[in-house]
């Protein structure tokens, strides 16, 4: 069974308040950092999965997300998958 | 409800104690709740809050039987972490997100009664405005616009900030579910029913629950 290295790129819906993210944004400029802007903080969670193909880890981790790593509410999910070598 | 990391509990059961009702610890590795006639999901770091808050606490083997509790018509109140528990497992709706400013905030608040017709609010009048604690990072209320208006629409919105220390949407403290008999709110009415500790003004919001637990448990 193949196995997969999973990128799960988690980040807050579009038009959901960041305060971590303005907060970065205030801050840099005052380090010297000028032109930045748009800054959203979000998370990533990685890990190995072993599936029958990619279509069906995809959709394992999508459940996974729908159900536990994100909080659909507030959060959306990219997902990543690349099959490991032998 | 005790879950690993919980640590308002002892708390809840000296408030529920001083209005005479008797307090049970419920753990959350057993799949049940018991013989109670109310629960109260306390404030703390459920789990460490690993993830996001109260996203590994939804999966406990309590919450499947205080879901069937609340849709029996049970009451249930989470406060301010056990807020954040009950909207991850869907008991509530949206969500609660880190404090506009990012600062924890620790501090006393006049807190305004929305609405009368709840299990944690029945006791009081509409338009009260109680002196209740927060002491929260994580309390900015969120919910999308349908959501926001389906609230206001069904009268759910429990109770409001006057003066919003956190950013939550329509200055909201607590709502309620669509059966009125689940309700969650970050402040803290355990931490507010002895004047020699500020405010005593927890006491008819913990009242009203007794009443519910009351009523549910045939007592008349």
């Amino acid at each position: 069974m193949p196995t997969y290295s999973v990128v799960v790129d988690i980040q807050l819906r579009d038009g959901i308040a960041d305060p971590q993210g303005a907060t970065i944004e205030r801050a840099l400029p005052v380090l010297g950092f000028g032109g930045a802007s748009g800054v959203r903080v979000g998370k990533v969670v990685r890990f190995t999965l072993d599936g029958a193909d990619e279509a069906s880890a995809r959709a394992e981790v999508e459940d996974m997300c729908e159900r536990f790593l994100t909080n659909p509410v507030i959060e959306s999910a990219t997902v990543t998958l690349t099959p490991q070598e032998p | 409800m005790v879950f690993p990391g919980t640590n308002c509990e002892a708390d809840v059961v000296h408030a529920v104690e001083s209005l005479g009702a008797s307090g049970t610890l419920l753990w959350h590795g057993d799949a049940t709740v018991g013989q109670v006639d109310a629960v109260v999901v306390p404030g703390g770091f459920a789990h460490g809050d690993y993830l996001r808050t109260g996203a590994i606490a939804r999966f406990s083997p309590v919450m499947g039987a205080v879901a069937a509790f609340a849709a029996a018509g049970g009451p249930v109140v989470g406060i301010c972490n056990g807020f954040q528990v009950l909207t991850e497992a869907r008991l509530l709706p949206g969500a609660l997100q880190k404090n506009r400013g990012l600062s924890f905030i620790c501090d006393t608040t006049a807190l305004r009664i929305e609405t009368t017709s709840t299990v944690l609010t029945s006791r009081c009048a509409p338009g009260q405005v109680l002196r209740i604690p927060i002491n929260h990072f994580e309390g900015n209320y969120t919910c999308d616009a349908d959501t926001l208006a389906r609230l206001r629409d069904e009268d759910r919105i429990v109770c409001t900030y006057v003066d919003n220390p956190n950013g939550s949407v329509a200055d909201i403290a607590g709502v309620c579910n669509e059966g009125r008999n689940v309700v969650g709110l970050m402040p803290h009415p355990e931490r507010a029913v002895d004047a020699l500790l500020g405010s005593a003004d927890g006491r008819p919001l913990l009242g009203s629950l007794l009443d519910a637990a009351l009523d549910r448990a045939g007592v008349p």
